[in-house]
């Protein structure tokens, strides 16, 4: 029965547990096609419309309003519409998309890049330097990621001059989203440390004397990242969440690089008066992107981690 | 007992502490409080004046000690933008945020467990099925979209209830307006308050579930088995009682940061509550009441958490005899 | 008649790659006031077993053929309501882990009256005086005032003992011990095993005493039963195994446990390891690591038959007709 000496790394990889269950989870192989898909249509944007939604010369007033193909009036060089500047709605979610991915993969690489190294560090080492580490983790914990990022934002949009603002507004959304959220990275790679340090090879790697440095990177860190980059997974759906709710708060990304968040916000000004294709396009693009995100991380979290199953 | 319940208190003090000082120094250092504060013709003179009239011109310590004894009285300054006294303003809003964020915890709580439960025991149910995938497309729709949708649906289209506002209010006495009292304020909370009680819902019953499983797989619920009991005593004795502490820590934390997320809801619905005057102050720059509502919230944050560890006190008695000893 | 009497016990899990048969064609049978002792490898069903007696197999395990008695009563596909009154009242089980096995959540003296509650029709006070009694038997010191104890507050080994009193709770007729004295220090080790042992003889009560350790099964069993791969490979009374063993995995297992007194360059032991349950060789499992392995062994499954001169029965082809063990 045992075969595996006999295939070729394709039909290992296909053979493989992991790939079997993935091909029988039909949901996360849709939600996977669809992140893709989602990806290359934000990040090709330039490629694949013409329209440049967000060039203030390029719009023509006359467009405006005009409703999705199939609706009466509406036109198939608009399929989903225009909103009330006569911008194209379908350019403008695909360019939205993209900003929305790019501060949420963004943050979510800062929660990792702060969150690990801490993580470790007071998993190996223990002591006051894990009790100082973990009690500023569960204070910020207490307080939600959303009402952190929006007091940075806060400051920053006093301190500065809103020139300035609007051309360091991503940043520092990033910097705010990615702030707010590494404590859960640092407890996941925290606890893994510990189980780690206790182990034999460690105990083995110190008795030679390998540098500390040394055993956290080679030793330590290959062993801690997996579960971190799980729950990354569906960090990413969580800080594009964050993201959003900020741009519609009208606290986060400036109207000229709008995100969904932002669409979403000034398309809610039209919902009363029955132009409901500017708004609920762009929040269905959201929800289903966050949702595809959410589907892959509670397959992943499932899969890797038999302990939740 | 009593040394357990004043380390909790000093750690609480320590966290007011800190944060009482971030407000500080949003208040003082961010900006420059006089400018926001004064008139475009105000002269150069006047603006010294009024710099040492508000003890500007003191050391920071002093500064500060004066901050948080104001802080401890209720006094956080005027509004730049609204020209009144920042705790007036809150205390007008405060109710109508407790109130939602009342009804809502009811909803999360109930809904979440009871939900909870029933995919953790019965995971092979259709029903649980059901349910679980629409939890993962609950924890995927961001609070404001669930409110847009909500609106659009039961206010535009049908126009069977508001779409913004408390309806009508009683004031009761000691200054607090609750609109539980008449018809129309309970239409206006329909609303809101699933919006703000969904996201929360389905992570109650995420948390509950996977806990529920988790224990269902202990060695002691399989010697349960093993001695006979009835499935009611093990799943509702013992399994869901295993599984209060982590579940009384997320509810902790949620009921948390439904405080924070009102602030999203109540601008969708134009609630008149804190969150929606904290939004307005962020855009506007409104320094004193951002620190004032970062205070008061995380005072809010620190009573929870202070309740939540007297209840694991309670269900623990791991807990109890090691603080005994 | 035996207490317990299971037959031709078939127990399968199937998996994504087929079918893995966890358990084939196991008979074994435990009279009133016998201790059996099952030993085995990991793996080799032994716990398995015990598990299907009580109708507590992890889905998608299930008995796929084969029949267990119980005092002459058919148990092997009762209903889980039924199943459920004969566990705890009839059958109690103990398991490895005292650390682990009580809810940490409530009291024993709540345990032990909750367990004793569901299967007898007693009042509050008569349930606590039989909970004080069973506290008393198994050995804890001063029961009335550990009644109202959590188990944190017990050591291991006594925690062991209140597991045994919770099994013991309705006077059961069989004891299932998986590994009961696994997880104990040596010292305890011996009053667990004492106490089950005055179990059998006083009360009567049939044990099977599922364990990996020989040193606990000399010590405790008056019979034993040798499993490997899931299927029995050797079955005799405790003297019989461990003087005169005649599997070659028996011989194997008894040539590896090292004696005191004796001067060994190295401790013999069995080439390679058990085979995984999906890889199985055909024949009998044991033959790629047998020395005295022929070819029937490689082609046909061996019937447990008479082995040797001191009672037991193995199943080899040594001992098929007429042909001497070598």
């Amino acid at each position: 029965m045992r075969k595996e000496q006999t295939l070729t790394w394709w039909g290992r990889f296909v053979d493989h547990d992991v790939t079997y269950s993935f091909l029988h989870s039909p949901v996360t192989v849709i939600a996977s096609i669809v992140t893709v898909l989602m990806i290359i249509a934000a990040f090709c944007a330039p490629v694949l419309t013409s329209y440049t939604p967000f060039v203030p010369g390029s719009l023509n007033l006359l467009d405006a309003f005009m409703p999705p193909a199939w609706e009466p009036g509406g036109v198939s060089e608009h399929f989903l519409g225009t909103d009330g500047q006569g911008r194209d709605i379908l350019a403008a979610i695909m360019y939205g998309t993209q900003v929305s991915l790019t501060v949420g993969l963004l943050s979510v690489l800062l929660s990792i890049a702060i969150g690990i190294p801490l993580g470790i560090i007071a998993g190996y080492n223990g002591g006051w330097v894990d009790t100082a580490i973990m009690r500023i983790a569960d204070i910020q914990l207490t307080i939600p990621p959303i009402l952190i990022a929006l007091m940075i934002d806060g400051v920053t949009r006093t301190s500065l001059s809103s020139e300035v603002h609007e051309l360091v507004a991503i940043p520092v959304l990033i910097v705010s989203i990615g702030l707010a959220s590494w404590p859960q990275y640092a407890r996941i790679t925290r606890s893994g440390a510990m189980v780690e340090r206790r182990k034999d090879y460690i105990a083995a790697a110190q008795l030679i004397q390998t540098p500390t440095a040394l055993i956290l990177l080679r030793h330590i860190f290959p062993n801690v990242v997996g579960p971190t980059l799980i729950v990354a997974t569906i960090g990413v759906a969580v800080a594009i969440i964050i993201e959003a709710t900020l741009s519609f708060l009208g606290v986060g990304v400036p109207p000229t690089t709008p995100s969904l968040g932002t669409l979403i916000r000034i398309g809610n000004n039209f919902l009363f008066s029955g132009e409901w294709w500017i708004t609920l396009f762009p929040a269905f693009t959201l929800v289903v992107l966050v949702l595809s995100v959410n589907l892959i991380g509670d397959w992943l979290r499932d899969t890797f981690n038999p302990k939740l199953r | 007992m009593v040394n357990f319940i004043l380390n909790r208190i000093l750690q609480s003090a320590i966290v007011m502490f800190v944060v009482a000082l971030i407000s500080f120094f949003l208040f003082n250092f961010v900006g420059d409080p006089i400018s926001n504060m004064v008139g475009q013709e105000t002269t150069v003179h006047d603006m010294n004046a009024l710099r040492e009239r508000l003890g500007l011109n003191d050391s920071v310590i002093v500064q500060f000690g004066r901050f948080i004894l104001d802080a401890l009285n209720g006094n956080f300054g005027i509004s730049y933008r609204l020209q009144r006294p920042v705790d007036e303003l809150i205390s007008e809003r405060m109710p109508a945020t407790l109130e939602l964020v009342f009804v809502s915890a009811v909803i999360a709580m109930v809904l979440g467990v009871a939900g909870g439960l029933f995919t953790g025991l019965k995971r092979d149910h259709w029903l649980s099925k059901i349910i679980l995938t629409s939890s993962l497309v609950g924890v995927s729709l961001p609070t404001f979209i669930i409110g847009i949708l909500l609106i659009y649906i039961f206010a535009v289209k049908f126009n069977w209830l508001p779409s913004f506002g408390r309806g009508e209010v009683v004031d009761l006495k000691g200054g607090w307006s609750t609109g539980l009292l008449t018809v129309s304020g309970w239409k206006a909370i329909i609303l809101p308050s699933i919006t703000l009680a969904l996201y929360q819902t389905t992570l109650i019953l995420r948390i509950i579930r996977s806990e529920m499983l988790e224990v269902m797989r202990t060695d002691f619920i399989k010697f349960a088995r093993a001695r006979g009991l009835k499935s009611r005593d093990i799943n509702y004795g013992h399994a869901l009682k295993n599984t209060l502490i982590p579940v009384i820590t997320v509810a902790g934390l949620q009921i948390g940061s439904l405080i924070a997320f009102s602030i999203i809801t109540e601008t969708v619905f134009q609630w008149p509550g804190m969150g929606s005057l904290f939004i307005q102050a962020v855009q506007f720059a409104d320094v004193p009441v951002m620190s004032a509502y970062l205070v008061l919230v995380a005072f809010f944050f620190v009573i929870i958490n202070l309740i939540v560890d007297l209840l694991y006190f309670v269900v623990d008695p791991r807990l109890r005899s090691e603080i005994k000893n | 008649m035996a207490v317990v009497d299971i037959s031709n016990l078939c127990i399968e899990f199937p998996t994504r790659r087929g079918v893995l048969s966890a358990v084939e064609n196991l008979s074994l049978s435990i009279e009133a006031g016998e201790i059996l002792g099952v030993v085995g490898e990991s793996g080799a069903g032994k716990s398995l077993t015990g598990n299907a007696i009580v109708g507590l197999l992890e889905p998608p395990g299930h008995v796929t053929a084969g029949t267990i008695f119980l005092n002459g009563r058919d148990i092997t596909h009762l209903r889980e309501s039924e199943m459920r009154k004969i566990r705890g009242a009839q059958i109690g089980v103990i398991f490895q882990d005292p650390l682990t096995s009580l809810d940490p959540l409530y009291t024993i003296g709540r345990q032990l009256t909750q367990t004793i509650l569901t299967h007898q029709d007693m009042t509050r006070a008569e349930a606590k005086k039989r909970a004080i009694d069973l506290l008393i038997e198994v050995g804890i010191p001063a029961p009335e005032k550990r009644f109202d104890a959590y188990p944190h507050e017990f050591s291991g080994g006594m925690r062991q003992r209140v597991v045994i009193a919770l099994a013991l709770c309705c006077e059961p007729c069989l004891i299932i011990a998986d590994e009961p004295t696994t997880a104990l220090d040596v010292s305890v080790q011996a009053q667990i095993i004492t106490l089950l042992k005055r179990l059998a003889r006083e009360k009567g009560v049939a044990t099977m005493l599922v364990t990996h350790d020989m040193g606990v099964i000399a010590e405790a069993a008056d019979r034993v039963a040798v499993i490997y791969s899931g299927r029995l490979a050797e079955i005799g009374t405790v003297r019989s195994i461990i003087d005169n063993p005649q599997h070659p995995y028996t011989k194997g297992l008894m040539d590896s446990i090292p004696q005191i007194g004796q001067n060994l360059k190295s401790l013999p032991n069995i080439v390679g390891s058990m085979p995984r349950l999906d890889d199985r060789p055909s024949g009998c499992a044991f033959n790629p690591r047998c020395s005295k392995s022929k070819d029937i062994c490689r082609r046909e499954l061996p019937n447990m038959i008479a082995a040797g001169d001191t009672g037991q029965s193995a199943a080899c082809w040594i001992y098929a007709e007429g042909d001497e063990y070598a």
